[in-house]
């Protein structure tokens, strides 16, 4: 294994699983027990996803909107899986633990050893989703236990560090106009939508606004 | 069972059967232009629907309260190029002097 591929791995999957600490103090602030916010990180294990389960359950959204806005944004990980299975070629077990571990950073890590060769790709891969799998994990317990410590999440200024890592998670697709109307329009919607509609609809009802965006191609 | 261990399970069944999917189906079957270009703009629409809910909104009410200045403070940071944990930590600071000096 050279070492490139492997230094590339650890920094992204130490920094990475930093955000764990948000994400676990996130998941206590919106209610979630330590057992449920800890369990999202091992078993749904795709950041956006995670936090936007907890936001939408957290300002009083139905477990449906909750779910269906988490799995709009895991979709692009099926995207991922299917650009990256030609190289793994994963069987069985192994396709199991790889599918899990199948994400941005593993995914991006990959993608950018082709230059050094699809053996470093691999290593790449595993290091990557593996190494990201494990700080996400310890960083989400030691979030949420600190959390828990804290008593009023609005006194800490947790009710506003989740919103913070959302646009933390946003700001770097905001790439030209194109999108940032799409994001401003999005707001608008959703902040429109909810003194009239359940809490968590106002969210989903912008994947419109992304349908709506993406029908016809860019000149 | 509760709302929240409903969206636990749900979330986490729906997350790994997109991810494995992914590594079973024949590419061939998901490089439609247009819905390659719908999934890269759904997040962009769903996350900031999500900051706007969880900046301004309290139950199904529009409020401005100490959040809009831990927003403000991620704005300028992500716009310095700040790291993300910064941008996180800084903008629960600002927050958290905001609402201890109004309260």
């Amino acid at each position: 294994m050279n070492r490139t591929t492997a230094s590339a791995s650890f920094s992204v999957s130490f920094t990475v699983g930093l955000y764990g600490i948000a994400f676990g103090a996130a998941g206590i602030a919106a209610g979630f027990s330590l057992v449920q916010t800890c369990l999202l990180s091992l078993l749904t294990f795709s950041g956006a996803s995670q936090f936007a389960v907890v936001g939408v359950l957290g300002s009083g959204g139905t477990a449906i909107s909750g779910i269906a806005t988490a799995s709009l944004l895991g979709i692009r990980n099926s995207l991922y899986g299917l650009r990256l299975s030609p190289i793994l070629k994963l069987r069985g077990w192994k396709k199991v633990v790889g599918a899990q571990v199948t994400i941005d950073e593993s995914t991006g890590v990959a993608l950018g050893q082709s230059d050094l060769g699809e053996e470093s790709m691999r290593h790449g891969f595993w290091l990557t989703g593996l190494g990201v799998y494990l700080f996400w994990n310890l960083f989400t317990l030691a979030g949420a236990l600190g959390a828990q410590a804290m008593g009023n999440p609005a006194a800490w200024g947790l009710d506003a560090a989740v919103p913070a890592a959302f646009l933390g998670l946003v700001w770097p697709r905001l790439l030209g106009n194109f999108e940032r109307v799409l994001a401003a329009s999005a707001m608008f919607l959703a902040l429109a939508l909810t003194p009239f509609v359940a809490a968590g609809i106002p969210i989903i009802a912008t994947a419109l606004l992304a349908v709506a965006f993406g029908w016809k191609a860019r000149k | 069972m509760t709302q929240i261990w409903w969206a636990v399970i749900g979330t986490s069944v729906i997350a790994f059967l997109l991810k494995y999917i992914g590594h079973s189906v024949p590419e061939k079957y998901l490089t439609n232009p247009r819905a390659l270009r719908i999934n890269t703009l759904i997040p962009i629409a769903l996350l900031s629907a999500l900051v706007a809910v969880q900046s301004f909104t309290e139950k199904s009410a529009l409020v401005i309260d100490q959040r809009i200045v831990g927003l403000g403070v991620a704005v300028i940071a992500l716009a310095l190029k700040a790291p993300f944990p910064v941008v996180v930590l800084g903008s629960a600071l600002a927050s958290a002097a905001t609402f201890n000096f109004i309260n």
